[in-house]
């Protein structure tokens, strides 16, 4: 397979629409433009559907239909606009609607800065609407990974009927770098997918009241409504198998970088120049940030590490919080950040890293 | 091996095309990682742009750093504002057109000149400024062969064949102009 340079928002329209995404619906907002932009190109030529919608409200709630009649469908945005769509993804949710969206974030609170930001990250893993609801959020580090994680969303979503959030920054999303994508799949395939929702999708029925479809954001009868609460529990409990990490030379390390996105890849980079120079520095990666890999954090040598440096591109820190979970007080954890639209500067993670290393 | 380029000018001349073509070229042509990233905020025409293109064996950390081994500048404010990002030791290529070498208050650093406005006007289009930066800079760094850069150019403006010779002389010209100053 020919390897492609991409921009990462295009490369995920592109696997999306390799998934068998036949429906999107999305509002403009920086830095994701190129999401919606490349959809309303391709979406004709593979007989799907893509709407700019009147809102990003709206949007979401077009998905929500289009996914609960069977057909693959995906939204996106960037941070205040993905606060907008908190609505609908909690009523998919709810009504275990699977479907896909993309954040591709930026600066916060409010309407931030349209430079990319990893603000996102307790909205993302802790609350994207009311109600409690889980997610298996995907959090790619380079374009192929963010081509890889939306191929595969598309699975999960349908494999859970529970929507699936790719997290990722404004760097992965408006830089461009080669990919090889995945298999297109064919429109029989695609049939077949819908198909297999019958049982429960708004996919032509009879009018038999015991074989209708229900698509029900909720249960005004209480005894039902905890007992959706119960199935949904039962299904986040099934997600440890699901937990995705990348660890990193972490057996022997004396500081592990711990950092998700375009900040652990700018650790990776560190932790080879720290090697390259002798010092024993590692990292540990999340890939689903949300089930988190806290037991990713065991494998660290507590006797050698004398700290956990906490990178990201978010103050105050987010994802130190799970870190901290992860290392249980075995060792110090430290921070390493910025924000406002800045990025993550090697400089600054070296020097951080230094700085433990010399303690 | 890694190199970091920064493409920087106005909005208008290209910078973002030229890290492009240069991207495509080391995707399309050589096993080597790359990246491509664009810098703008909320620009205008006539505003600033700029890119960073990152070239390398290994694995790229961060697709923008914060010290180059190579700078592009195509105007005096890019000159200003990047200068300090190259470091010792490091090239400098400026559009001598418009920046003055005078400003270039630094003797750590190798300067390569091309004045590229005032050849691309000479070629009747003002547009191929960018095409021949490029031919300067791979013809003087050969970070990636030239004829593989001609080739992604060529592909990329494949839909407009008529626009291809004025491009093809505009790189040959920048890539004799690199070379010379090797």
């Amino acid at each position: 397979m020919a390897r492609v340079l991409m921009k990462g928002c295009e490369a995920i329209a592109e696997a999306a629409v390799r998934a068998g995404c036949r429906f999107f619906a999305g509002y403009p907002i920086t830095p994701q433009n190129e999401i919606p932009e490349y959809f309303a190109r391709r979406m004709p030529e593979v007989g799907g559907t893509f709407v700019q919608g009147e809102s990003e409200v709206a949007s979401v709630n077009m998905v929500y239909g289009a996914a609960a009649a069977g057909t693959r469908s995906m939204t996106s945005s960037s941070s205040p606009g993905i606060a907008l769509k908190s609505e609908g993804i909690s009523y998919c949710a709810a009504a275990r609607i699977p479907m896909v969206y993309a954040n591709i974030s930026r600066g916060g609170p409010g309407v931030g800065a349209i430079q990319p930001a990893q603000q996102d990250y307790f909205q993302a893993t802790k609350a994207s609407g009311n109600g409690g609801f889980e997610m298996l959020v995907l959090a790619p580090s380079t374009v192929q990974e963010a081509v890889d994680l939306t191929y595969a969303a598309f699975d999960y979503a349908d494999r859970d009927r529970n929507p699936v959030l790719i997290l990722a920054d404004g760097v992965i999303g408006t830089m461009m770098e080669p990919v090889e994508l995945p298999p297109m799949k064919s429109d029989e395939e695609i049939a077949a997918i819908k198909a297999s929702k019958a049982a429960w999708a708004c996919t032509g029925h009879q009018l038999d009241y015991a074989n209708r479809s229900w698509i029900q954001p909720g249960q005004w009868d209480t005894v039902k409504m905890q007992q959706e609460n119960e199935k949904a529990a039962a299904l986040y409990a099934s997600w440890e198998k699901d937990v995705q990490v990348e660890e990193y030379l972490v057996e022997d390390a004396e500081v592990v970088i711990a950092a998700y996105g375009v900040s652990a890849r700018i650790g990776k980079s560190v932790v080879d120049l720290c090697r390259a120079a002798g010092k024993k520095a590692g990292l540990i990666r999340p890939i689903t940030v949300h089930p988190f890999p806290y037991a990713a954090f065991d494998h660290i040598n507590y006797s050698v590490c004398k700290a956990v440096l906490d990178v990201e591109m978010s103050i105050p820190a987010q994802l130190a919080q799970d870190v901290r979970m992860g290392v249980k007080g075995r060792c110090p954890v430290e921070t390493c950040l910025c924000s406002g639209g800045n990025i993550m500067s090697r400089e600054a993670v070296l020097r951080a890293v230094d700085a433990i290393l010399d303690k | 091996m890694e190199t970091n380029l920064c493409v920087a000018g106005f909005g208008g001349q290209g910078v973002m095309t030229l890290g492009k073509f240069l991207a495509s070229a080391a995707c399309d042509a050589t096993d080597k990682n790359v990246t491509f990233f664009p810098s703008y905020g909320a620009e205008q025409r006539g505003g600033t742009a700029n890119c960073f293109v990152v070239i390398s064996d290994g694995m790229i950390g961060a697709p923008l750093g914060d010290v180059m081994d190579d700078l592009i500048v195509m105007n005096g404010p890019s000159l200003s504002k990047f200068l300090k990002t190259l470091k010792p030791g490091g090239t400098l290529f400026i559009n001598s057109s418009i920046v003055d070498e005078k400003d270039v208050d630094r003797d750590d650093v190798k300067l390569v000149k091309a004045p590229v406005t005032e050849l691309a006007l000479e070629m009747g289009n003002a547009k191929v400024l960018n095409v021949i930066m490029l031919g300067v800079y791979v013809g003087y760094t050969e970070v990636v062969p030239p004829k593989v850069v001609w080739d992604t150019i060529e592909h990329k403006l494949g839909k407009k064949p008529k626009l291809l010779p004025l491009n093809k002389a505009a790189f040959e010209k920048g890539l004799e102009l690199g070379r010379a100053q090797r």
